[in-house]
């Protein structure tokens, strides 16, 4: 079915349609809507979920987290404070590798008090251990929290899907809503690997010792370390996980394709410009204005930010001559913590690992990393101009076009675009 | 009933018994020591009350006639003591207990004698 729906109602029809069973959520703007309406579902017997009303964000994962370990499909929204709030839960579920899934409607934090839309929230979540997703358009963030429960219950980690606030949550988009009998093809039933039981008493997650520890069994059981050590292997194998859950979404429902990157006009540009959520949809109106100009470039939009794929950005970025990371979000003291990962994986992709082999049979010389500049924008909603993307795009093209060939930019620090200093 | 071995151990989940946090003796400040007089299954000479059993978030205490404390284990909570019904439990100083308490206890590191618990494997505190 085809309708025109805000974000939030994407977001809820998509939990709707997963069969969430327990829903517990505070209310935040601008995620208020979408458990608004979750609890409108369940009221109107269109959903049979227990809606748990809490006292704070804390207590909402908390009750997802105490719910998903009885073996229930659990579900919580958020943005901003809320979710930082939730901060020490969000650790403790990734760690009791429960399957969880969050929306997080994107928004700046506090101080000073801002509602509008900003990516600081959810990258501040980055090294929790939970798998993010980011949404482009309504039609992600219906799919993606389908996709997000089947990749949360594969790989028992929780997964955070998160899209722009306002940009997307408030805004009305045509979309398709997944027919509900392919939904069940796609979404299995739950099948926890463990589920509290009463009558088989268990101690989850108790103090557990620097080292291994022979258990009751008398089993040598794992230490910490080893716990933390297979959460960090696993969500390296969620890449390749994602991707096959992707690949299967695109049989079933014939649409969408790469779960890690969505490259657009990156074949044989010079340049690309890379981001998350709704602005790399905008800034693909900026590459065609600048194709017009004569500039080859292209928008390379990350849509799973946890695990990074550094393989997939590495390989889209091999051959090309200068990267800008857009982000709506800092890693206070130094740079976005995007431009700084991707550079990481430029650098142990193609340094490294001694380039890709030189110049390829087109010419293009993929033997040395690209230079990458990062640029801020959008920070606490501050509009970002189409115009201002071209302008600042332009300069920083014309800033490195007499420095040879991969001449270094000569301001290192980020560029902050629409900045009124 | 607890997941595959690979879940299990991917977290931290358990059976409940004594021992899963180590040698949790050595924690202890003060014993908990049982004045067999006081004791409702040592007065009736028959299985009754275990308040004390049920209660121990360590399973270290059996479910005999009399209950017998596995000190390996035990960290000395205390609630045992303030969940006896006849007081029988006294708390005492582990700087103090090594004098007179032979008799009634055993000496943690000479091992208590296995409690019901460990002779019968773990199983769920019903």
């Amino acid at each position: 079915m085809h309708i025109i729906e805000n974000g939030n109602v994407a977001a809820a029809l998509g939990v709707k349609l997963a069969g969430a069973q327990v829903i517990a959520a505070y209310p935040i703007t601008p995620q208020t809507p979408l458990t608004e309406k979750l609890a409108e579902f369940i009221e109107a017997g269109e959903m049979r979920a227990q809606y748990i009303p809490v006292e704070s964000e804390h207590s909402a994962l908390a009750a997802c987290i105490a719910a998903s370990s009885t073996g229930a499909r659990a579900f919580t929204a958020t943005s901003a404070n809320g979710l930082l709030y939730m901060h020490e839960q969000i650790h403790w579920a990734a760690g009791a590798r429960l399957p969880i899934v969050m929306c997080v409607v994107n928004r700046a934090v506090g101080a000073p008090w801002c509602i509008w839309n900003d990516h600081q929230d959810s990258i501040s979540q980055r090294d929790t251990g939970w798998i993010q997703m980011y949404a482009c358009d309504h039609q992600q963030i219906i799919d993606g929290v389908l996709k997000a429960f089947a990749l949360a219950e594969a790989t028992s980690i929780p997964v955070m899907l998160c899209y722009d606030g306002y940009l997307l949550s408030h805004t009305y988009m045509p979309f398709e809503v997944p027919d509900e009998g392919k939904v069940g093809r796609f979404l299995k039933p739950f099948k926890p690997p463990y589920a509290l039981d009463p009558a088989n008493p268990a101690n989850l997650n108790t103090v557990t010792l620097p080292d291994v520890r022979m258990d009751v069994l008398g089993e040598m059981a794992h230490g910490y370390m080893e716990i933390r050590y297979l959460l960090q292997e696993d969500l390296r194998a969620a890449l390749s996980v994602g991707q096959e859950i992707e690949d299967e979404f695109a049989s079933i429902f014939g649409r969408g394709g790469n779960a890690l990157v969505e490259p657009y006009r990156c074949d044989d540009a010079d340049y690309v410009v890379v981001g998350m959520g709704s602005l790399t949809y905008q800034l693909r109106d900026v590459v065609e204005a600048l194709r017009d100009e004569g500039h080859k470039i292209g928008v390379l939009g990350i849509r799973l930010y946890r695990p990074f794929p550094d393989q997939a950005v590495a390989e889209a970025l091999g051959a090309v001559r200068g990267v800008f990371v857009i982000e709506k979000a800092l890693s206070y003291g130094y740079e976005g913590a995007l431009c700084s990962d991707l550079k990481a994986a430029l650098y142990e992709h193609l340094v490294k690992g001694g380039g890709n082999g030189g110049p390829a049979e087109d010419g293009r010389d993929r033997g040395q990393p690209a230079f990458v500049k990062g640029l801020v924008a959008g920070i606490g909603g501050r509009d970002i101009r189409t115009l201002d993307l071209t302008d600042a795009l332009r300069a920083g093209m014309a800033a490195t076009a007499g420095g040879g060939a991969k001449g270094a930019p000569a301001e290192e620090r980020p560029d902050w675009i629409g900045i009124k200093l | 009933m607890m997941g595959t071995r690979e879940y299990r151990y991917k977290t931290s989940h358990s059976l409940p018994g004594p021992g899963d946090g180590g040698r949790t003796g050595s924690w202890r400040v003060q014993r908990p020591v049982i004045n067999t007089e006081l004791c409702t299954p040592c007065k009736r000479g028959a299985e009754a009350c275990f308040i004390c059993w049920l209660y121990c978030p360590d399973c270290v205490i059996s479910r005999t006639v009399p209950p017998v404390i596995d000190y390996e284990y035990c960290k000395g909570c205390a609630i045992c003591a303030e969940e006896c019904p006849t007081k029988a439990i006294t708390m005492v100083d582990e700087t103090d207990s090594h004098e007179g308490d032979e008799a009634s206890s055993a000496r943690a590191d000479e091992a208590a004698p296995p409690s019901a618990c460990a002779d019968e494997g773990p199983r769920p505190c019903t």
